[in-house]
């Protein structure tokens, strides 16, 4: 049972998603969903605990042996990833009952579920697989789910949003098939660790830059790099309110992840770095968004696209690491995909349950609530100071290692960028704040109350983990940079 | 850039045309259907790049050859009536391969099955969008659906 751990990671959810689109009930199917994810969290910690003791662990499909068949390749660097993906997971499901419930017509919850779970086994796929267009196959099943989840928002525009998000997610997935196509021309080979081995005798031929120019900008559209995001803000602002926590906190990670593994494990490091100029790229594309997006953020009244720009600005953040171009670099980077996904969930679950409350994220809409909803408010404003950085948060955490990668490469300027832009997101998590505790309550005596505790138990399960990691972030720091060193050395072992 | 390496590598250039034209309707088209139209023939170029790239000179379509006969499977026609010989043949086949013959790769093709089906799923996802924007909104011109945007959110 345990040799299998790899392909069960994906088979979980693939073959749970029929079902709940076949029982057509509403109940069963959440049920399904939530014992699925949990299923796919026990799956991937075991794998972790394994790769940490034992190893990289390869795994052949239908026991055709790599290169030549599908391989599934789980080394510290995608245990980590699993592990975020089904952990987030595993505490937005059930959070959907009670949210899903409230937001999508009754007959669609059953589909909804369907879709959830084939939008995790595509995050999932991606991560663990070994063999590159396995990677575009299980990229299009999360998004195309995905395209699904968003347009079954309340408001028409969900609709227009998952329109907008399908054509450049599409333009960005049909790019990432044209370089691995071209890989192919050059190689004849689809395996990853065949592919690292067999790219450093064609570094030259221009086929192969063309390849990593065309990955290079699918990456950025799906992991909505500045200037490449701009699917991104309605797409979370619209879509149902778990679907925004899990989508906030793994598809933007998983396509982080892609971009990690091709360009410094199949790629590796001395080509990104030496060749591409990789770095140059990306440090001006990441200080702009950082800044650029913070400041858009702190604009807007929709609560909910306020933190889809803050999001954008986040992956500013953990690009900025890559850029970095170093262990301690990445290693912040590493660390902010986990840590983001943890504040991210928790601030989007916490509009979540003011939208199930008073049907609205409109800021002024909010004024008066923290009085009203106190424990939804209190969510709000732990995982905010998470998002900006103070110190005893996951935020904290992240935002040191990347002031350390910076200076160690001695780039003090961008230290401070990085320091400014906390104050930006000070800014706009402050608003929320003004309006929910220092402005009047405006509706009647019978106004909201506070958020069922089927909301609340997982927000704040959420919240704790912002503040236990921030406290003792020794484990986490170690586990990613060790899987940092593993990508920058490009070994495969 | 000399004539002769144009003319050997046509497909390349029909691929970049098709994908520049499907590029270029995507992004320049306001109507919902030709932007899903523009998609389609964006993606059929990628069709086409894989497709064409598997295609060895001279060689058969990659079905074993039976190795007495090696000289009839360079005809695609004629490889047909020998079906059934080649499968009572085959673990022979196997131990003894036919070196001369070349066959052409055929996993380009099986890769660009699975993205044939991705582009069905993408194409009618987008085309069920649409219907329900057209419903929600009463058109499918993406500047109206901006302007009526727009109004609702001054609105309110």
């Amino acid at each position: 049972m345990s040799t299998h751990l790899p392909v069960l990671q994906v088979v979980v959810p693939l073959l749970a998603a029929p079902v709940c689109a076949l029982i057509r009930n509403a109940r069963a199917a959440a049920v399904i969903a939530v014992l699925a994810s949990w299923a796919t969290l026990a799956i991937a910690l075991s794998l972790l605990g394994d790769v940490m003791s034992a190893g990289v662990i390869s795994y052949a499909i239908g026991d055709w042996v790599p290169p030549i068949g599908i391989e599934y390749r789980v080394d510290i660097v995608n245990a980590w990833v699993l592990v975020i993906v089904s952990t987030i997971a595993s505490v937005v499901a059930p959070y959907m009952i009670t949210s899903v419930a409230d937001e999508v017509a009754r007959g669609r919850i059953p589909l909804f579920y369907a879709a959830y779970l084939l939008c995790l086994c595509g995050l999932l796929g991606i991560t663990i697989t070994g063999d590159v267009f396995n990677v575009f196959v299980f990229l299009e099943i999360s998004s195309l789910s995905a395209y699904a989840l968003i347009a079954m928002g309340t408001r028409r525009r969900a609709l227009t949003a998952a329109f907008r998000y399908l054509i450049m997610g599409s333009v960005g997935a049909t790019f990432i098939v044209i370089g691995i196509g071209l890989l192919y021309v050059m190689t004849g080979s689809l395996n990853m660790a065949d592919l690292a081995v067999l790219l450093p005798e064609v570094w030259d031929s221009r086929t192969v830059k063309v390849a990593y120019g065309f990955l290079g900008v699918g990456f950025c559209l799906k992991l909505a790099l500045f200037p490449l995001h701009l699917w991104l803000p309605n797409a979370y602002a619209f879509a149902p309110s778990a679907v925004t926590a899990f989508m906030a906190s793994t598809a933007t990670k998983v396509a982080v992840y892609m971009l990690l593994r091709f360009f410094l494990t199949i790629f590796g490091a001395p080509f990104s770095f030496g060749v591409m100029a990789l770095d140059r790229v990306l440090l001006p594309l990441a200080l702009v968004a950082i800044v650029s997006m913070s400041l858009v953020a702190i604009f807007q009244v929709d609560v909910k696209r306020l933190l889809a720009y803050s999001s954008v600005a986040q992956i500013g953040y953990m690009v900025l690491g890559l850029s970095f171009a170093s262990v301690t670099g990445l290693t912040a980077t590493l660390l902010h995909l986990f840590n983001h996904a943890l504040m991210k969930g928790a601030l989007f679950m916490a509009m979540g349950c003011v939208v199930y409350r008073i049907g609205s994220v409109h800021i002024d809409a909010m004024a008066g609530l923290g009085k009203r909803m106190p424990w939804t408010m209190a969510a709000f404003v732990l995982g905010g100071l998470s998002l900006v950085g103070v110190p005893l948060t996951v935020g904290f955490v992240s935002k040191w290692f990347l002031i350390l990668g910076a200076l160690e490469r001695g780039w003090w300027p961008v230290a401070v960028i990085v320091l400014l832009a906390s104050v930006l997101a000070l800014v706009y998590v402050w608003r929320v704040v003004e309006a929910a505790y220092f402005r009047p309550y405006g509706g009647d005596e019978g106004g909201p109350r506070e958020a069922p505790w089927r909301l609340l138990v997982p927000t704040w399960a959420l919240v704790g983990a912002n503040l236990y990691f921030g406290i003792s972030a020794v484990r986490t720091a170690q586990v990613a940079e060790r899987a940092a060193e593993v990508l920058m050395t490009g070994v495969g072992p | 850039m000399r004539l002769d390496l144009f003319v050997s590598h046509y497909n390349y250039w029909v691929v970049i045309f098709l994908m520049m034209v499907g590029f270029y309707i995507l992004i320049s088209r306001g109507n919902l259907i030709k932007k899903i139209v523009g998609l389609n023939v964006f993606q059929t170029a990628v069709f086409m790049l894989y497709i064409s790239m598997g295609k060895i000179t001279g060689g058969t379509p990659p079905i074993l050859v039976n190795p007495k006969g090696a000289g009839e499977g360079h005809n695609g026609a004629e490889a047909g009536p020998n079906g059934a010989e080649a499968g009572l043949g085959g673990t022979e086949a196997l131990q003894e391969p036919a070196a001369e013959v070349v066959y052409s790769n055929p996993l380009p093709h099986v890769l660009i099955l699975t993205a044939i089906v991705v582009g069905i799923a993408t194409t009618s996802l987008g085309l069920a969008l649409a219907v329900r924007i057209k419903e929600a909104y009463g058109t499918m011109e993406e500047d109206e659906i901006n302007r009526i945007e727009a109004e609702t959110e001054a609105a309110e």
